[in-house]
Formats: structure tokens, sequence, C-alpha cells
């Protein structure tokens, strides 16, 4: 095969023993791989809680990874969420995903429960298991210190897992999260500390001149976009140039969403981070766009918040402390805990409590969630579980337990849909709205109308799957499309694959993931969105109207999506659109 | 949908592109619960498929009016001879198209195949299969978020067969290898080369006192700009600096639809409001600081781009950078006086940021990208950068024409 390593590593924690498989080629045509592949394992499980030895924790890379396309350096972590019982995936960046490929592997499955902490290393065909209770309640950083990776890629808990924080996180190579879901408490689950992997083989590919032309024009392609490589994208000032359009468009979520501007909001953007701490650019393996930023001032070396940090540590709890953000991005990443979901808990906190945090208070409610001590018992149970055990359950800004992202669904119906429908819950990733949405790619479309986003919602939640199968990050596609990788594709694995060719397979690999979720008990009921956005405004102003989301529309759009995807009217998957996807 | 689906078949035919009554009228289609069509057709009976074959949501299909309709079928031929896609080289093609496939008459089958590849298919005679069908070529197009889409692709497809049509002729007069009907088709064109008597329009007059203004005066010079032909609606870009902030139009943005789509972005760097603005901000914000003009305009008028690939085929022939002519071609060009830089879209190493503000320090108020299109400043308005886009657009055309019959004798 090409592209692929046809080698995938199946581990068993409880015995300490590991096999080596193959899949039919067939298997990886149809799954791709990253996502897909680890939707196919997760499936073979059944129904199983998320703590069950038998549950598997997947890690897959692409076909393209540790090629020379573009943004292939990611990671797919999948397994069923400890947070929302759903489907549970995270893509990470960093360069364990190539470090992982070059060692040999397409992926690796990890069943079973060690008797103790351990480390899992992966170095070309060697697997070790390294006892490591040493580690024990080491923060991310300090792990990272002690096994020092050098050359290998490093993906490691801190203590927040280790305490039960249900949104705790994976920490790749010290600053790249597999945030969501809390995958990290499903790595603690089975007692397994950190995974490294070093390798220094070589992906077998098809036509390396028809690949070289494909980067070319993913490349030229990045550099028109004014999103990603423009002086105010992602390249100059990360993913918190966001911050400032949240403003301007009227959709930031301020107090918990109980408003959706932010008074303070021009003087917390990227340009004052980057004035106040004069970052450096830094990235994934393979990637050109380097988004990521890494301060030399105030902080050196503490990574800056992404978008989402900034926008919920200041306007949804109402902070003005630009250092809190810093400080509280900091405290997450070194404890292992997802920053959304932390700091939309707090955001819970402060409404029923009604009381302002200070900048100590914040933090300290952030170390007592990893802790596992005074409130942080019932925070970091996630701010759903929180407040429904305070009896406040309307107070929870989250779908399927999964708490929202920075993008308030009142100032964009597209993302009201991609929130409710999205298999791992509140999520913005899935469908992506905010790509025509607010950045007019490939064109702009109505963000205050549900007028033709069912279809819209579905095809890019197809395209999304397909992303992060092959692995490639989720921003290039602000410029690039599937035109363009379908031509990777191609070349890398010698699969002669059109762009709708692998929309097909994103389909297959989005419908298994409503199969599992459906096998797990969710329909429709849980495709929903809190009732504040339906019978709450934004906070309109400068020409720009906030109204509460029409409920009767939304739910007629539903409807629509679920036609569209094959779906019955309560979400169930249907037996031809299964059939029809080989997926029976 | 359906307002969508309405607006599209009127921007077609209002940029020209299609005919607005009979068999040439264009369709497009949009899908969400159900299919809505523009009008019903024979066409419609056979793109329907498409929609079952395709995660697409909208369609676009055309038969391209005069003279859109004979450069398109010669190129189409002339690629289905080859068995070789059309290959425009102009900026728009090399970024977002790649090349333009081409399939012998309307089949099914053969607009999916090509369509599961790239954005748009031309047919090279619609009548070929379908002997009942009007005769001609035809674009079709798709999109998976909206029948705008379809259109920016068919309007990018007939601008760029136009400028590769009439580049390939230039060429072909200099090498001495124009083919026999090559010439046939110029002559057909030539009612088209004749020059624009539209005269400079009123627009908003400076000093520009208020915000207000600005956007008045930028959304009135976009829509002229298309009114006039220097651009086609979705292409270019425009910008105004006032009381430090840069007004420009927003990355994807029609000249003619700016109301709403334009970005402030103060110079002071305070603000990333920028993030959703042309990909030639830069280039804009680094123009103005350069020359101390307040207005940019810029289009993609035809003959302009044409010019600026027009290169000496024998000095081409030994020159080691002539695959790469847009990013780096060596030599200080001009066409007419106006300076020619390389340069693609954005920001990257190679990226007309980088080009084109000192082409102005050459003291000029014009400068063509190769292969793009025409730069223009302004200073308190926006009356001499449209003067000097229209003027430089005629004498373009007047020069090609006069080359050609000079080539011709």
């Amino acid at each position: 095969m090409h592209g692929w390593t046809g080698h995938i590593l199946h581990i068993n924690l409880t015995r300490h023993d590991y096999h080596v498989a193959s899949l039919e080629p067939d298997l990886y045509h149809r799954f791709i791989g990253g996502k897909g592949l680890g939707g196919y394992f997760l499936r073979r499980a059944g129904n199983l809680d998320w703590n069950h030895p038998d549950m598997p924790i997947c890690l897959f890379t692409g076909p393209l990874t540790a090629t020379i396309a573009p943004t292939s350096g990611r990671l797919h972590l999948v397994s069923r969420s400890p947070l929302t019982g759903c489907v549970g995936d995270a893509s990470v960046g960093g360069k364990l995903s190539t470090q992982l490929k070059r060692a040999g592997w397409d992926g690796v499955v990890i069943t079973g429960k060690s008797p103790y902490p351990v480390g899992i290393e992966i170095r070309e065909k060697e697997i070790r298991f390294i006892r490591c209770d040493h580690l024990r309640g080491k923060d991310t950083r300090e792990v990272y210190r002690t096994v020092a990776p050098k050359k290998a890629g490093l993906a490691c808990i801190g203590p927040a897992a280790e305490n039960g924080v249900k949104f705790a996180s994976i920490t790749a190579d010290n600053h790249h999260s597999a945030g969501r879901t809390g995958l990290g408490l499903s790595f603690a689950a089975k007692n397994l500390k950190y995974l490294l992997a070093e390798g220094s083989g070589k992906v077998r590919i098809k036509d390396l001149p028809g690949l070289k032309e494909a980067r070319e024009e993913v490349i030229r392609l990045t550099a028109a976009s004014p999103a990603l490589m423009g002086q105010y994208g992602f390249t100059c000032l990360g993913t918190g140039a966001v911050y400032d359009l949240m403003d301007n468009r009227r959709m930031m979520p301020t107090d918990n969403f109980r408003a959706t501007r932010f008074e303070p909001a021009s003087k917390l953007n990227a340009a004052a981070f980057a004035a106040a701490y004069s970052p450096k650019k830094y990235g994934c393996k393979g990637c050109h766009i380097l988004c990521k930023k890494i301060g030399t001032r105030n902080k050196p070396g503490a990574a800056m918040p992404e978008f989402e940090t900034m926008s919920h540590f200041t306007a949804l709890i109402n902070s003005k402390d630009m250092d809190l953000v810093v400080e509280a991005n900091d405290l997450c990443n070194r404890l292992g805990m997802d920053t959304i979901s932390a700091a939309a808990t707090l955001a819970c906190r402060r409404e029923i409590t009604g009381a302002d945090y200070t900048g100590r208070q914040v933090l300290s409610l952030l170390s007592d969630m990893a802790m596992d001590r005074g409130e942080g018992r019932n925070l970091k149970l996630g701010a759903a579980e929180y407040a429904r055990r305070l009896g406040r359950p309307e107070t929870a800004m989250a779908v399927k337990n999964l708490e929202l992202p920075a993008y308030d669904p009142r100032g964009a119906y597209g993302m009201a849909l991609a929130y409710a429908l999205s298999t791992r819950g509140g999520c913005h990733l899935r469908a992506y709205p905010i790509s025509h949405e607010i950045f007019r790619k490939p064109v702009a479309t109505d963000r205050f109308s549900f007028s033709g986003k069912a279809r819209i919602i579905k095809i890019a939640e197809d395209l999304n799957a397909v992303v992060d199968s092959l692995v490639a990050c989720k921003f290039t596609f602000f410029a690039a499309g599937l035109e363009e990788y379908a031509k990777a594709f191609t070349a890398v694995t010698g699969i002669p694959s059109s762009a709708q060719d692998l929309l097909a397979a994103g389909e297959r690999i989005y419908f298994n993931e409503r199969i599992i979720n459906h096998t797990y008990g969710y329909g429709a009921d849980a495709d929903d969105l809190p009732v504040r956005f339906f019978t709450e405004p934004g906070s309109g102003g400068n020409r720009i109207s906030i109204p509460p989301l029409d409920r009767a529309a939304f739910l007629d759009t539903r409807k629509t999506y679920y036609h569209i995807r094959g779906l019955d009217t309560d979400g169930t998957p249907l037996p031809e659109k299964r059939k029809e996807l080989g997926l029976d | 949908m359906d307002a969508l689906i309405r607006k599209y078949e009127k921007k077609l035919i209002q940029a020209g592109l299609a005919e607005a009554e009979g068999p040439g009228r264009p369709i497009v289609g949009g899908l969400d619960y159900t299919l809505s069509w523009n009008r019903k057709g024979w066409e419609t009976k056979e793109l329907e498929p498409v929609f079952s074959a395709m995660a697409i949501n909208s369609l676009v299909f055309f038969q391209p009016a005069p003279p859109y309709d004979k450069i398109i079928a010669y190129l189409a031929k002339e690629a289905l001879t080859k068995n070789l896609p059309i290959q425009p080289e102009d900026c728009e093609t090399r970024t977002f198209l790649h090349d333009l496939p081409v399939i012998p008459g309307f089949s099914t089958p053969d607009i999916i195949t090509a369509l599961k590849r790239r954005k748009c298919v031309i047919i090279s005679d619609t009548g070929q299969n379908l002997p009942d069908a009007p005769k001609g070529p035809a674009i079709v197009a798709h999109g998976t978020v909206s029948p705008e889409q379809g259109f920016v692709v068919g309007s990018s497809v007939a601008f760029a067969c136009f400028v590769k049509f009439f580049s390939d002729y230039l060429n072909h007069l200099q090498c001495g290898t124009a083919p026999p009907d090559m010439h046939g088709v110029y002559d057909e064109l030539a009612p088209w080369l004749t020059g624009m008597a539209m005269p400079i329009p009123d627009l908003v007059k400076g000093p520009i006192q208020s915000e207000e203004r600005v956007y008045e005066a930028m959304i009135q010079a976009g829509a002229k700009t298309v009114e006039y032909g220097l651009v086609d609606s979705y292409f270019g870009n425009i910008s105004f600096c006032r009381d430090n902030i840069l007004y420009i139009s927003q990355t994807g943005s029609s000249l003619d639809e700016l109301a709403g789509c334009i970005d402030p972005v103060p110079l002071d760097g305070s603000s990333s409001a920028g993030l959703t603005a042309s990909s030639e901000l830069t280039a804009h914000l680094e123009t103005i600081a350069r020359t101390g003009a307040d207005a940019i305009l810029h289009g993609h008028p035809r003959f302009s781009v044409i010019l600026s690939m027009d290169c000496d085929p024998k000095k081409k022939q030994v020159c080691r950078f002539s695959t790469r002519c847009h990013t780096h071609c060596p030599k200080k060009r001009e066409v007419l006086g106006v300076p020619i830089v390389p340069g693609e879209v954005g920001t990257g190493p190679t990226g007309l940021c980088n080009t084109l503000p000192l082409a102005f320090e050459r003291n000029k108020d014009a400068a063509i990208v190769y292969g793009h299109g025409l730069f223009t400043l302004g200073r308190g308005d926006f009356t001499q950068a449209f003067a000097t886009l229209l003027t430089v657009e005629n004498r373009c055309r007047a020069h090609y024409v006069d080359c050609v019959t000079k080539l011709r004798q």
C-alpha cells in the first residue's frame, strides 16, 4: 500500500501486551484513517461504558500524515466520551502523529486497564510499557520534562484526568491539546499516563510530482486567504484574531450567553495580547500556517490562548483581566483540562451564585476542579452535571453535555444547527459554518437565515469528517478545498479519487457516528439547544439585531437535516441508509 | 433558496454572460429539502441526476452569450483535439480553478464525472448529443453552499477564456503559427473590440468628510466599475483611507454589492477587523503608506490583463523563468507606460503585496499585476482612480488591436 503503513497496533494494558493487525485495503478506502478508522473500531466495541476496560481509545494518523501534504501532521483520537456519553473525539497537533506514522503505524487501539500508572513508548517497532508511579499527580509540563521526548512525540495527561475531571484533556508535545470531550479521563481510566512515539521511516508515496503539485496549489490558496495568511490572520495573530470579529458581529457569548456583546472587548483583542506578550509563531509538524503563538515577554514560553479561551475567560465570565486569561490558559494546560469546558462551567457557576470572580478565585477554582477539592468536586463534572446538581439545569450552556464554544448561535443560524446536530455535542468544528457565515468562504451565506442550511451543514459535516480522517487541519479549508486534497490523496495513495469520492467516504464516517450514538441511546431529544437561545435576545446594536432563534424554524430545519442525512424523525439512522453506505 | 436562485440568474444576465430570454436563458437549481429551478427546460431533466450523484446544493448551467460563445467554442474544440482541458494562465484560473475540463456534448454522466473533480465543466456543443438542443457551448458549475459559487465560477470561466483566446492569438501571430480558423474567430469578435465611448461617471467628490460618505463613495465607485465592464462583479477590490482607518471591501465581495461588505481597518493595527478584508489588504496598506494616495481601485479589465502577459516569444524561449512569469519575471516591464509586476494573490513570499507597492514608487498612479488586473490610485476621492482605470483599459484595447493589425499585415 501507498500512504498507509498497513499496520495497526493493538495494545492491551491489562496484560501489557500487544499485537499487530492489518485491515483489508477496502476498509482503508472506506474509512480513510484518523476519525474514520477510529470510529470503525469504536463501533466494533459496542455499547460499553466509557470506562469499561474493553472500551478502546483509538489514536489514528491518516494517509497524508508524514508526507509533504500541507497541515497533515495531526492525530485523531476517538473513544466514548466520559463527559457526553456520546462519540468522543478530538484532533491534536504537534509532532506525535508524524512520529507514530514514521514508526510504521497507522494507528494504535488501546484497551484494558493497567494495574499501575504506565507509559507506552513506541520506538519504531519496539513497544515498551514503562511503569511510572513517579509521574502520578505530575502536571503535563513536568511529565514532558521528566520523560524528555526530544525528537519523539509525546501525549500525556495531568492531575485533572487522574482526579476525575470529566473534561480532562490530553496534552501533546507540551503546547497542543486534545481538549474536548474529556479523553484525558479515558487515558486515566486505563492508568495510562503518557504515550510516546518515535520513528524514522518514510511513507511510501505513489506519485511524488503529483503530490508536489497538489501541495503548491494548497499553499497558493492559503496565501490568498486573509483569514489564514493575511497580516491580521491566524499566521500573525493566532486564532485570537477572531475575537474582534465576534465583537463586531455582536455574537460574542457574554455573561454565560445572557448577552452577546462584551463592552471592553476592543481592549482585550489579539492585538492587545500581541502588544503585551510579543508572541512568536509556532505550529504543528508540516504546517506552514503556524497559528500557535508562544509568548516571549511577560510570561515567556507560555502558549498564548486560542480564541475560544480568550473569549470565555473574558466575556463569558465577565473578566477584563488579560493576564488572567494567560494564567488560566497555562494552568488548564498544565493540569490537563479543556479551557472551553472549564470556563463555561465557571460561567454557569457565576450565573447561579450571582457573584463575580476575582482573578485569584478563578485560578483557585480551576485548581480545585483538577485536584478534586471543595467546590471543585462538583465543578469537575462539567456545566451540565454541575447545574443539575444545583437544581438550575437551565444555566448549563451545553449540547449533549458538551459546553458551547465562543460563537453565540443567535448570531449565526448555521452554527445553531451545527451545535445541535454535532455527534460529539456543542461543537463548532463538526460543520464549521463560521467559514461561510463569517469568513465568507467559499462564499458568504446569510447568517441570520436557516434557508438552505440543513444541506449545507450535512455536506460540511461530511467534508470535515474527511479532513479529520486524512488527517489535515480544518483551518486550511478556509482557503483550499477537497478538490486540492483529493489530488494529494490520489498522489499519495495511488487511488484515483475526486473530491466527491472523498465526500462519500465522509458521509459514511459521519453516519457511522450517528449509528454509534443511537446505540448509546441518543436521538432527537439530544439534538437540541439550551432553551435560552429560543427565548432571550442577544445584544443588538450597531445596526445589527440579535433576536432569539425561531424555535419553529429551527425544528423545521432540523427535520430537513434528518431527511437529508438519512435519519427518521427521531434522529434514528434509517436501515436503507445504513445499507447504502455499507454500514449494516 | 428560491431567492438566491433568482438572484444569480439575474446576475448572469446582467453580467452579459447569458441571454435574458429564449433558450439561452440560464438555468439555476438549488437543493435543500426539495430541488427548485429558476425555470424548467430540457436541461433540467438532464441535470437533475447531477444532484443525486454529488453532494452539492446548487448548480448553474448557461450557454454563454456573445462574445463568449465563439471564444469558448473555439477553445473547447481545440482542447478536445488535444485531449486536454483548457489551461488558461491568468491569475484567477491558476489560483482557484486550476484548469477547465471540456466534454464534447451534453452527457449527464460526463458532466458528473467532470464536476466530481473540478468546480465546472465546459460542454463543447450541447447540440452534439441532443439534436433538438440549441447548438453551441455551455458552462456547468456547482456549489455546496450557495448558487453564488456557480455564478462566480461561470464568470471566472468566461473571463479566463476571453483572456486566453486573445493572449494565444497575439502569441500565435508573433510566432507565425496562428491557425486559419483562429483568424476567422478573431474577425467575428471584431465588433467587441471597439472602444468604450462611455464618459467618466460623476462620482462622489472629495474631500470626503464622514464615514458615511466613505461608504457611499466606495459603493458607488464599485458599482460603476462593474457597470463599465472594468471588472466582473465578483472580482476586484477597493479601498479608501480616512482618519487613519483604511476602509476596504471584504474578501469575496462583489464590487456591485458592497453595502455591508466594507471592513474598517485601523492603520495602527489595534484591531483585527481586517480578518475578513480583501486578500489584497496588505498591498493596499503598503501602497497607501508609500504613495500618500487615499483611494485604490482594483479591476480586472481584460486587455490590460492580456497585454500584461504579452512577452516577446523569442526572449521568453530563452528565459529561465518562462514557466513562472507570474511570480518570477525578472524584467522591469511596462505597457503604454504602466508598470507590470509579477505577484500572486495575497501575502505569500511571491505575493503581489511584495511587488505592487514598489511599482507605484516609480511615480505612477497605475500598475498592472501580471495576468491578474489593474490597480489605480486616487487622491481625495475615486474620480482619478476610475478615470485611470478606464483610460488604461481603452488604450490597452486599442494597442492590442493595432498590434494584431500590424502582425496580420
